[in-house]
Formats: structure tokens, sequence, C-alpha cells
């Protein structure tokens, strides 16, 4: 299958291209960009004109909801959505039921993965056993079985001796350990950030100290085991600039963000709104303006959607009882296009956040356009506005803090391995 | 933000929380509240039939006598018939939601429901989730709110100080759990009284509670000086599991009512309680026996309060 993509404007961040220029496909490779290779002749054509053509997404956090949750979503569902948001690459974390914490596990989700050949699947592996935080994995037969990176998802791992041990493991093979900053003692029974919002509404609350504790924890555990620590879905003022002051220190270490934390505060959740229930939970705008800041000046390098399908029961409850969660994978392109243009960011930049930096987070060649490279594509129609709906919606969660908004920006093409996987 | 307590003409459609109501349907509900006083009061029970044929649910998630008793007066002397449901815990347990056990009771053709619940915000869900002729009275939702407790409290500090514009106020106790407490507060910041206190340690006040529009004192002696009225808020036995309290003798010692204490407070100073009282933790006996104390009136005064607020929903002339 030969394909041309024509007339598009491509942007390749990692190439440095943004140009007025067409693409060339031929056996799941990227066989030219600009000029044609000598006698190609294209099977299928795709008039790019008006539209941007881009590496296909790389989410560094989506929930794809199996084994064990499967009333939540399914893989076919939630892979559906990812080509449908232009995301050819993904990374899931291990938090499904049983956690991903066996090689056989692993196999059997990469190889239902493969088998529906929507876009790739890349899982984190637990770091700890069934994550309870008390014995390590077996990290080296996981990552055989395919593991990219180990992670304890949501769950605490308070036992800071695990934790230790955990990370000279994983440094030992140069293994990336993934983690979520949250004190678990503090955060106990915690839904809403410890601020205005959560007092005026009677909600239980979660400091910041409690992410700034845990992150600290990490950061000198790091210094101390060499391990590669990307730091997960960052939520305050405070932790952008721990992380800052370590990544100017010299330290080795990568972080992200999800795409609502840079939208979103504390006072989105209104009226007990339990679309706005999530983990971390939204904190307040100066942390909003912080995380923003983080990401002009390169301290956060990556923006996921953290996709958490949830079930409509489940967030149909008082908002403390409702499930932590939205839906976003197929709002991760409009939402970032959103933050680039409110913050003058330019696309050739704003596309690093959700291409190459996730691509090299997890080692792997996907989230660039060079020739040879896999093409993995999106394009996208940048002007087009919809508004986001349950029917809207390829993801089985229909949950979203965004239902009702009019976002810019629409998928027209998702093509993985140089095939047509979603189109629109 | 639309408020979800008025209806599109600023009615009260329904009651959930006393923040973002306004003054003026504030005052009215105390005004019609007085009427009922002397039914309230009387010896004999008399009976006014404004919510003749209407349904009153009483939805009790949280067990509760005092609260659900006078709501279920109330709405008797209305002439209301009345069905009292204590869900208490169980009722999740056997896998039914806070909205079906609602979508059952609609189907029963309830016109208002009465609800306490242990989490915050539940009242709102159902009040988002029910047709718009029910109407929903929230008799407190987690530590959120309580508003017909504050309602009937505004009642009786006017009832016994007249106007609101010159009044110092303190309310005492655990601040982060209360949602009287919460509810208090912007009922009173709304009527105009001029100086709120909060008086606590810092393990029971929520963060940046200073923003709801209140003073903060740690020290009771300090807080107490020259108030026109004191608030107590109920100290729950569980506070001293979870490191928040070391002992209720503490808690008395700094944070308890007693005539010393009190005597800092201006000389005609009203003592009030929500209730139940916890005698010897949060409030001396013989402060609550006092000739200070309103508690009792307080109590009275609920039913004429809610007689207010269930005839104002069901839109009663």
């Amino acid at each position: 299958m030969k394909i041309h993509i024509k007339n598009g404007r491509l942007i390749d961040p990692r190439n440095q291209i943004d140009a007025q220029c067409d693409a060339f496909i031929a056996d799941k490779r990227i066989a030219a960009i600009g000029v044609p290779p000598e006698g190609f002749v294209a099977d299928q054509v795709i008039d790019a004109s008006g539209l941007i053509v881009i590496p296909g997404l790389v989410d560094a956090a989506a929930r794809l909801r199996e084994p064990g949750y499967e009333y939540k979503a399914t893989l076919e569902s939630e892979m559906a959505a990812a080509v449908a948001g232009g995301v050819t690459s993904l990374a899931c974390p291990p938090d499904t039921d049983p956690p991903l914490d066996e090689p056989g596990l692993v196999e059997m989700l990469k190889h239902r993965a493969r088998s529906l050949s929507l876009c790739r699947v890349f899982p984190v592996g637990a770091l700890t056993r069934g994550l309870e935080g008390c014995e390590l994995t077996e990290m080296a037969e996981l990552t055989d079985a395919g593991c990219k990176a180990f992670s304890q998802a949501d769950a605490p791992l308070t036992d800071t001796r695990v934790l230790l041990r955990a990370m000279q493991y994983a440094a030992t093979f140069g293994y990336s350990v993934w983690l979520r900053p949250q004190d678990s003692f503090i955060a106990k029974d915690g839904v809403a950030h410890d601020g205005e919002v959560a007092t005026r509404l009677g909600l239980p609350s979660i400091p910041v100290v409690a992410e700034t504790i845990a992150l600290s924890t990490m950061l000198h555990l790091a210094r101390e085991t060499g391990a590669r620590l990307h730091v997960c879905r960052l939520s305050s003022a405070a932790g952008v600039e721990l992380v800052r002051a370590a990544k100017r220190e010299g330290l080795a270490l990568t972080c992200d963000v999800s795409m609502n934390h840079i939208h979103l505060s504390e006072m989105d959740i209104g009226f007990f709104n339990a679309n706005c229930r999530l983990s971390p939970p939204l904190r307040s705008l100066r942390d909003r303006a912080a995380l923003r800041a983080g990401l002009l000046d390169g301290t956060i390098d990556i923006i996921c959607s953290n996709h958490s399908p949830v079930d409509e029961d489940a967030k149909q409850l008082p908002f403390a009882e409702a499930e932590a969660g939205a839906t976003g994978m197929e709002l991760l392109l409009p939402l970032v296009l959103k933050w680039a243009e409110q913050d003058g960011m330019p696309l050739l930049e704003a596309m690093k956040l959700v291409t190459v930096n996730p691509a090299q987070l997890l080692g792997q060649k996907v989230g660039y356009l060079s020739v040879g490279a896999h093409a993995d594509i999106c394009i996208f129609d940048p002007e087009a506005t919809w508004v986001v709906e349950p029917a809207a919606l390829k993801s089985q969660g229909k949950n979203s803090p965004f239902l009702g908004y009019e976002v810019r920006g629409r998928v027209r093409y998702t093509l993985v391995e140089g095939q047509v996987a979603y189109q629109a | 933000m639309n408020n979800p307590q008025l209806n599109k003409k600023g009615e009260l459609q329904h009651l959930l929380s006393t923040e973002g109501l306004p003054a003026s349907i504030i005052r009215n509900i105390l005004d019609r509240a007085t009427s009922f006083v002397a039914t309230a009061e009387g010896d004999e029970i008399k009976r006014v039939p404004l919510l003749h044929g209407k349904s009153v649910f009483n939805i009790f998630f949280e067990n509760s006598t005092r609260t659900r008793t006078t709501f279920e007066i109330a709405a008797k002397r209305l002439a209301a018939d009345v069905v009292n449901l204590n869900i208490g815990s169980s009722s999740t347990s056997k896998g039914e939601t806070l909205l079906d056990t609602v979508d059952n009771l609609c189907a029963m053709h309830a016109d208002m429901f009465v609800v306490r619940h242990a989490q915050s915000g539940a009242a709102h869900l159902i009040a988002q989730h029910v047709a718009p002729e029910v109407h929903v009275v929230n008799a407190g939702d987690g530590r959120h709110a309580h508003p017909t407790q504050a309602l009937l409290d505004m009642f009786t500090i006017r009832h016994y100080k007249k106007e609101f514009h010159n009044l110092r106020v303190a309310i005492v106790g655990d601040i982060l759990h209360s949602r009287v407490a919460r509810s208090q507060i912007h009922a009173l910041t709304t009527l105009g009284v001029p100086e709120v206190r909060v008086i606590a340690p810092k393990t029971l006040l929520p963060s940046m509670v200073e923003k709801l529009g209140v003073r903060v004192y740690h020290d009771m002696q300090e807080g107490l000086r020259d108030v026109d009225v004191v608030m107590m808020l109920r100290l729950q036995n569980e506070r001293m599991q979870g490191a928040l309290l070391p002992s209720a003798q503490e808690y008395f010692k700094y944070y308890g009512l007693t005539q010393e204490k009190l005597a800092l407070a201006k000389e005609d100073a009203i003592v009030m309680h929500p209730g139940p009282m916890n005698r010897g933790v949060e409030i001396d006996s013989s402060v609550a026996d006092g000739s200070n104390s309103v508690i009792l009136p307080q109590v009275t005064f609920g039913i004429a309060v809610r007689m207010a607020v269930m005839s104002m929903l069901a839109g009663a002339k």
C-alpha cells in the first residue's frame, strides 16, 4: 500500500519541519518527505489541503481498562477512541484487575491489542506485586514480555525501603520508573484540593504537601539510586518548582501533566460536578498557571490525556463517592492546540509534548516523520470545531469535565503502520 | 454559574445551602416563620393546611432524631402527608444507589424530599435529578450545609437581638467537619453581620477559612471578648481518633464554654448550640442551662422555620 499525502502543512518537531510539503508512504514506512521517491505510484492519495500533518500522537497515560474492568471500557472501544483522537501509540498504566504484574498478563494484553491492529500499545508494568507496595515484580521478565517502564499507577507505595529497592533494582537494568507523587497518609480520604473550594463545599481535601513530600522522597531516591525517574501527573506550583530545581541541579528526570490540569482548576467543581473528580485533584488557579509556566520553560516534558474511562453509574454519586477519572484521548489534540494558542506556543514546539517527548520516554522509534520511520500519522483540521458530548466520543467512557465545551481541531485521518486506521 | 436552588424567576426551588441565598429570601423565610411561631408554640397544635394533599418524604441516610422529628412536626402542622424513611447505610450495601432510591420515591408521587446524607453534595445531586415540580430540602449533607439549622439560628438571633448589622458573633468548635458552621457563616455574612469569628485549634479549621469572610481565633478567651452571640458546635467523639485532638478533657479546658469564659462576652450575649450537646466536652452544664442559653428556644423556632421553608417551596402564599 502506497499513500501520497499531498498539499498538507507538515509539522515534525523532531526534524524541525513546519512547512507545506507532501509525505509519501510505502511498505508501512515513510518513504519520502517533500519529493516523491523515484517511480512512486500511489495506491491512495490523501488530499490534506487546509489540514495539518503531524506524527501520530503518543499518549503517556491511557487506561484501556482491560483486563478486569470491561464494564468501564474495552480494548476495542478505547483503541477506537485512540485513533479517533489521532493517538497512534499509548502507554497503559498497570492498574488493571489483576494488575500488570505477570508476564502472561502483559503478553495477553499485547496479543489482544495486536489482533485489533489499531494503535500501538505499550504496557507499563507494575513496580510491586499486585501494586501492593510490598514485593518487587519480575521486572526483567516483564520487560521481555513487553513492558516499557514500571509504575505504581495511583496505588500507594508507603514503605520507602521498598521504594528504594524497587528503584535500585530498576536502575540495575536501566528501566524507567514512573511514579505519581502523593503521600497516601496525608491524602487519605481526600477528594479535592485543600483550598477555598473544598472548604466551601465541605469536601475532604488533599493538601499540596501530599505531592511535595512524596516528590521530595522520589527525588532523593533517584539521586541515591541513579534510577530513571519519570514524575507522573504533576499538579501543583510547589511540585513544578521541585522538579525545576532538580533538573537545574542536573538530575536526569522527566515529568508529565494531564491535559485536564492545564485547563481546569478547583473552581470548575462548581456545585459538586463529579466529572471534575480527578486524581490528582484539580488545584488552584495559581497552580494551574505554574503548570503552564512549567510547560513553557521545559520543566514539564509531556502532556498526557490521563484517559480513565469511568462507567456512568460510578459518576452518578455524591462527589466524594464518585469514581475519579475522565475520558480523554479524543480530547488530547484539541486541548493541546487550545493551550498552545492561549500561551502563544508555536505548534512545532507544542507538538513535541505529545509526540517525540513521550516517544523518547518510552524509548520507542515513533513520534517523528523521518524517512524510514513508522508511518504513524495524524492528519487534522485545525479550524474545524466540534462540541464535546457523549455521542461525539468513541470511548466507552462518556464522562469528561469538558462536556458541552466547543473545541477546535478535528482529526480527519489517522494512519498506523501505513494503514488508514481512522477517517472522518 | 446558575444558582441551583433558585428557579428562573429567582424564587426558591430547593433549599440546599445558605450560600448564594439572597438576603431577601432569607428575610422572607424568617418573616414567614414569625407568623408560625404562635402556631408552633401553642399549647394545642394548630394546623395551617398550606401543604394539604402534598407528600413530604423525609429520607435520612444518616441517623438523626431531632432534625427528622422537627421536620416531621413541621410538615404535619402544614397538613402534609409525611413519610419517614430511615435508610441508614444499609441500602447502598443492598446495591441501590442514591438516585435509584429517589426515583422509586418519585414514582410514589413525592412532592418534596427532606434529605440527610453523609456525603457533601448529596442534596445537590438529588435536586439536579428530580422533576421540576419536586422540591428538595437539604437536612444536612456531609460537611457541606445544613441550611434549615442556620436559618433557625438566624431566627433565634433576630428574636433576641432584633438586628444583624451591629453584632459580633463567635462560632466555636469543630468548624472543619461542621456543615452547621458553614451554613451559619454564609447566613450571617449575607444578613450583614459585620464580624463573624471562628474559634478552634488549627486541626479543626479548614484551610483558607478566612475566605468565607470570618476572623480566625485560636485563643477562645480572645475570641469571645465582647461578642453578642456565641454559637457552639458539637464535637464528635471520633475526633479523638485521627490525631485531631489529644483528649476531650484538654479540649474542654481550652475550647469548652464555661461561665468564666462566657463572662468575657457581652453581658447579654446569647449562647446557642445546634444539639445534641456533649455536656462537659464543648459546653459546661451551668452554661447550657444558664440564663444566657437560648438552646431550647432554638428547637421550638426550628419547627416554625421549617414550616416557613416548606410552605415557601410549595409555593403557598
